[in-house]
C-alpha cells in the first residue's frame, strides 16, 4: 500500500507538471483564475451588470493574500500531518512492549 | 467555483442562500450529535475539514493555461456521509470570502450549495453505488472524489447560467460558455483530486481501523480485508 501511495503522489505531480507544460504552450496562457475568467464572461453576457455588493475586507497587496492562501494550506496540512503522525504511532508498538514480549 | 462578491442578483442569491441554509443547519446538528455520540471521531471529522482546507488552498496551474482549485469536500463526505461536509464546507468558504476577498457573503448560499452540498452528495452517492456493484474500494473512492469535484463546477456554471441567460442562445448557451470556462481547467484537478483522496483513505485503512469501524465507513471492502 506504501508503494501504491508513493505512485499515486508521483501520478499527482507529475499532472500538474504536464499541466503546467501544456497550459503554457495555449495562446494567451497567463495561468489566470478560472473564477475570474467566468466573472469576465459574466460581464461580457450582460454588459450592464454592476456587482452590487463588496468585499467587506480585501487584502491590502497580493503578497499579503500570499500570506493568508499560505496559511490556510499549512493550516490544513498541519491537521492533516498531526492526525495521520498520532495515528500511526499509536498503531505501531512501543519499543518497551517488545522489548518485554522477548522475556 | 467561487462565485465573486455582489456577482449573482439579490433575488438568485437570496434564493441560494434559502436553499443551502436548511442543509448547513441539519448539518450542524449532525455534527454535533456525531461529537456527542462518537468523540473518538473528532480528530478525523478535524482533518477531514483540514483537507478541504488544504486543497482548496491551491491554486493549481491546468493543461488550459489557466488555474483552479480542488475542493477536497469527497474525503468528508465518503467518511462521515455527505451531510456532515455542508458544515465543513461553509467555514471554509466563510474564512475564503472574509479574508481573501474570495468568494463572497452575498454568493455564500450559492457556493456553499455547489461545494458543500452537490459535490459531497455526488462523491458519496458514487462510493456507495459503485461499491454496491463491487468496484475495488480504490476504484471507488477515486471516482468519488473526482466527479464530485467536476459536479461542484457543473453547479457553479449552472447557477451562472441561470443568473445570466445569454441574449439570444439563453440558459443553454449561456451554460456552454461558462462549463466551457470552468470543465476544461478542472479535469486534470478533479484526477489530483481523486489521487490524493485515495492516498489518504488508504493511510485510514493502514492506520484507523477502528475509527473506520465505528463510522461503517467502507463495510463491504473492510469485510473483505478482515476475512482475508
Amino acid at each position: 500500500m506504501n508503494r501504491q501511495n508513493l505512485g499515486l503522489m508521483a501520478a499527482a505531480v507529475l499532472l500538474v507538471i504536464v499541466s503546467l507544460v501544456m497550459g503554457s504552450r495555449q495562446e494567451g496562457a497567463e495561468f489566470a483564475g478560472a473564477d475570474g475568467q467566468a466573472m469576465a464572461a459574466v460581464t461580457a453576457i450582460q454588459p450592464d451588470y454592476q456587482p452590487w455588493f463588496s468585499p467587506l475586507w480585501e487584502p491590502p497587496s497580493s503578497e499579503v493574500e500570499s500570506l493568508l492562501f499560505a496559511l490556510q494550506a499549512a493550516l490544513g496540512a498541519g491537521l492533516v500531518g498531526y492526525y495521520l503522525g498520532l495515528r500511526r504511532g499509536q498503531s505501531q508498538p512501543r519499543p518497551r512492549d517488545r522489548a518485554d514480549a522477548g522475556d | 467555483m467561487h462565485i465573486a462578491e455582489g456577482f449573482l442578483p439579490p433575488l438568485h442569491a437570496v434564493a441560494w442562500t434559502a436553499i443551502a441554509l436548511p442543509f448547513v443547519i441539519v448539518s450542524a446538528r449532525r455534527v454535533n450529535r456525531l461529537m456527542q455520540d462518537q468523540p473518538q471521531i473528532k480528530l478525523l471529522l478535524a482533518a477531514s475539514g483540514a483537507f478541504a482546507f488544504v486543497l482548496s488552498a491551491l491554486k493549481l496551474p491546468s493543461v488550459t493555461g489557466s488555474c483552479s482549485h480542488a475542493t477536497g469536500t469527497g474525503l468528508g463526505a465518503i467518511l462521515f456521509g455527505p451531510s456532515v461536509m455542508a458544515l465543513l464546507g461553509t467555514i471554509v468558504l466563510l474564512f475564503q470570502a472574509l479574508l481573501l476577498a474570495h468568494g463572497g457573503l452575498t454568493t455564500l448560499g450559492a457556493n456553499v450549495f455547489s461545494m458543500a452540498i452537490v459535490g459531497p452528495w455526488v462523491a458519496y452517492g458514487l462510493l456507495r453505488g459503485t461499491q454496491r456493484l463491487n468496484a475495488p474500494l480504490t476504484v471507488s473512492v477515486f471516482l468519488a472524489a473526482t466527479l464530485g469535484d467536476m459536479a461542484t463546477y457543473t453547479v457553479t456554471a449552472s447557477q451562472l447560467a441561470l443568473a445570466f441567460p445569454d441574449p439570444s442562445s439563453g440558459v443553454l448557451g449561456s451554460f456552454i460558455k461558462f462549463i466551457g470556462i470552468f470543465a476544461p481547467t478542472q479535469l486534470p484537478l478533479a484526477v489530483i483530486e481523486g489521487l490524493l483522496t485515495v492516498v489518504i483513505v488508504n493511510l485510514l485503512r493502514q492506520y484507523s481501523h477502528n475509527e473506520l469501524r465505528d463510522l461503517q465507513a467502507f463495510p463491504q471492502a473492510l469485510a473483505v480485508e478482515a476475512r482475508s
